[in-house]
């Protein structure tokens, strides 16, 4: 370790030697991308050499590709030169090893955003491993956690403690060459959230994450691996909120999830990133790769998100269902309103014999808010006895927005059976005047509706996120009505 | 005795074609009004006009409801004064479960009127009550409001929100069309069992046999969107005797 370290020095070194303006010391990177501030990253992060070359393997790739332009979406050109890749908290060297030491400032921001997160952790019992910006400023229980042999911290502390881990599975479900996106946060991913479940365990609580966007002109790029080693069982919680600013912001998250012989990893997302303003000004790009690996049999992963916030989402949560009687399960909601887009759905890709999938998409449109579904189920030639569910329902609120459905199936065997059912609503005056007249008003009566219309979706979510996701709905459908 | 409903000289169009000219229209507290007339009178307008839906022009009158100007309040603000609408067809909402809309209803209602939320607990014991009037099974609870209800389902449904409702004027439009006897006694059995001296009601129905099981005060014919003809009970039963025409015919024979 110690030659290593010392390595890294000279590597730090020799940038600015090379002209390189960013001191080591300093917490902000200077924006624009090369290899310099890749080195950069990888440095300050004290990571091993096998790291800083996967990264660096990843920087030419991405250099090689092009964003991909086939989503139903809007994107105003990125300049990749003027984001900033590295920044992290004040007093990031003393680190809080409990909510108790985190800054009290970064608690009351999570309070205004409806998060108790002290309240939550001692209450529900949920461990959190908080993001702020981009490193790791709160974990808990993990005592608890490290008696049932769980493995729960930021991606950076994983680097260091369980490097074999990381070397062993890190991007084996998405390879650095897998997109434009992915590409990008291989090569300049700054942390994130690492999860180990040993064999036979079950996770004695759920493991929950929140991500906050916070420093201006910072591109967030967080990496999530997550373990489920034979047997095992893990309920893992996503949470995403942003504060109001002005200009459009790139996340690229990766995220990848490995399920071992008949372990289950169960994964839930609510995502209410700033989606910009009534006009469609500013707003967070959230171009996220999430896929999951069922590589043993009678493995199960299961992804539900609602996603309510972005200005733009392009994202597909996926399935490689490579184990026999393995299983996918996508839930979702997306709403957009306003000026939104998104193009989110998932893909199913069917090895395994008997493996079964189900998609139920839910997608919801208000104002100029513009709604993609696009799934992919693809049967192998292997998958014998495969068997999808798909449905697809979009509601319209209003004349001034879209939805839209691309499901491509591809099944290359004959016995496969693949159902798929879409429909399109509106809701209708009858039902909003059949509301009024009982004494709601529009808007709880569209609320009402709206998350009658989710219900499917919001059952899978943990009791307090589906909650939480209700709120978040109404919330992001105010102005959509009257 | 206090007026509970007050309509003056009320036009009413739609799509620039009048359907309600110069309606009038008193209604007294603890009353029952019954509404008769022949298809296209106005009758369901009158009833969906006095709910509130947007798509009817009012072109001129006043409507005074419990001393307050009714045609200047949002429809979810008559409904909190405790103006109920038995729609004649109640729509379906998928997804949105019957207990949860019913719950929203009475405490939208409270809330309105300062009183203290009704909880999940004191909700339950209240609707299971109501639910055994109407004859209503508890499943229905949670299922979709109205969804896959057949018309007779839906009709008690209606009764059973307004049994939970206790509205000072609930207005009943063609309640019993499509229902059987049996449906038709339970829908009765629950209307009856609101009558109170501080509730008015009217009936808007095309058929006699509703008004042999709930009495009313005043009964109304309603032809070309006028009110013509206006009398007790007997009215009711002279009209299912001689029919409409009668009334035409007595029309034409008295200028105005």
């Amino acid at each position: 370790m110690a030659t290593e370290s010392q390595d890294l020095a000279d590597i730090v070194q020799r940038k600015y030697a090379h002209g390189f303006v960013t001191d080591i010391e300093q917490d902000t990177v200077a924006p624009g991308l090369n290899e310099d501030v890749i080195r950069f990253i990888s440095a300050k992060k004290g990571e091993p050499e096998f790291l800083t070359q996967w990264r660096l393997k990843a920087y030419r790739h991405w250099l090689t590709m092009r964003a991909p332009d086939w989503a139903h979406l809007n994107i105003a050109p990125i300049d990749y030169q003027a984001i900033s890749y590295y920044a992290a908290p004040k007093n990031a060297d003393d680190a809080p090893k409990s909510l108790d030491e985190v800054d009290p400032k970064l608690l009351e921001t999570y309070e205004k955003l409806g998060i108790p997160l002290h309240e939550r952790a001692r209450l529900a019992g949920v461990a959190v491993d908080a993001v702020f910006d981009s490193v790791s400023v709160a974990t808990t229980f993990k005592t608890k956690l490290a008696e049932a042999g769980v493995i729960f911290c930021s991606f950076s502390e994983a680097v260091q403690n369980h490097p074999e881990l990381i070397k062993k599975y890190l991007g084996t479900v998405v390879p650095v060459r897998d997109n434009y996106f992915a590409a990008l946060n291989s090569a300049v991913f700054t942390d994130g959230s690492f999860v180990y479940i040993p064999k036979g365990v079950r996770c004695p609580m759920e493991l929950s994450t929140y991500f906050r966007i916070n420093a201006a002109n910072t591109g967030q790029f967080e990496r999530t691996l997550i373990i489920a080693d034979e047997g095992s069982h893990v309920s893992y919680l996503e949470g995403c909120t942003a504060p109001m600013r002005d200009e459009n912001q790139l996340h690229a998250a990766v995220v990848e999830l490995v399920a071992l012989d008949n372990a289950e990893i169960k994964y839930s997302t609510v995502q209410n990133w700033y989606p910009g303003d009534e006009e469609g000004r500013g707003g967070i790009y959230n171009f996220v790769t999430k896929r999951g690996d069922c590589r043993g049999v009678r493995s199960k992963i299961s992804w539900t998100q609602v996603e309510t916030g972005s200005a733009i989402t392009w994202k597909y949560p996926s399935c490689v269902l490579r184990g026999k009687d393995s299983v996918g399960e996508f839930y979702s909601v997306a709403l957009t309103n306003n000026y939104q887009q998104a193009d989110t759905g998932t893909k199913m890709i069917h090895i395994g014999e008997n493996s079964r999938s189900t998609i139920i998409s839910k997608g919801i449109s208000a104002g100029h808010g513009q709604n993609a579904y696009r799934g992919l189920v693809r049967i192998m030639p292997t998958a014998a006895g495969a068997r999808n569910y798909t449905q697809c329902d979009s509601l319209l609120l209003g004349d001034q927005c879209g939805a839209h459905t691309f499901p491509y199936i591809e099944s290359r065997r004959p016995d496969a059976r693949v159902e798929h059912e879409a429909t399109t609503s509106k809701i209708s005056e009858d039902q909003l005047f059949y509301c009024r007249q009982r004494g709601l008003t529009e808007e709880d009566a569209v609320n009402m509706i709206v998350n009658g219309f989710c219900k499917e979706v919001f059952k899978e979510l943990p009791m307090e996120f589906a909650v939480e996701a209700q709120n978040l709905m109404n919330v992001s459908l105010e102005g959509a009505v009257g | 005795m206090k007026a509970m409903l007050t309509i003056e000289d009320l036009h009413v169009s739609v799509d620039g074609q009048p359907i309600l000219k110069g309606l009038n229209l008193t209604v007294a507290a603890g009353e029952i009004h019954a509404i008769m007339g022949p298809n296209g009178s106005g009758k369901s307008t009158l009833a969906q006009v006095l709910a509130g839906k947007e798509d009817y022009e009012i072109t001129s009158g006043r409507v005074t409801y419990r001393d307050q100007n009714l045609l200047d309040m949002l429809p979810e603000e008559r409904a909190r004064a405790g103006l109920f609408l038995a729609f004649q067809y109640p729509v379906e909402i998928p997804g949105v479960n019957n207990a949860y809309l019913l719950k929203a209803a009475v405490n939208a209602k409270r809330a309105a009127r300062g009183e203290p939320l009704v909880d999940a607990f004191e909700f339950m014991q209240l609707v299971k009550e109501r639910m055994a009037q109407v004859e209503i099974s508890q499943e229905f609870l949670h299922r979709s409001v109205n969804e896959g209800f057949s018309g007779g389902e839906k009709k008690r449904n209606e009764i059973l929100q307004m049994l939970m409702l206790e509205p000072e004027l609930a207005v009943l439009d063609e309640t019993d069309s499509g229902l059987d006897v049996d449906a038709l006694r339970i829908v009765a059995g629950g209307v009856n069992s609101l009558r109170h001296p501080d509730r008015s009601m009217i009936v808007v129905t095309h058929y006699q046999r509703l008004l042999e099981l709930i009495v009313p005060d005043r009964v109304h014919v309603l032809a070309n969107g006028q009110i013509v003809k206006s009398g007790d009970k007997e009215l009711a039963r002279e009209l299912d005797e001689r029919g409409y025409d009668w009334v035409r015919t007595e029309l034409a024979a008295t200028p105005t």
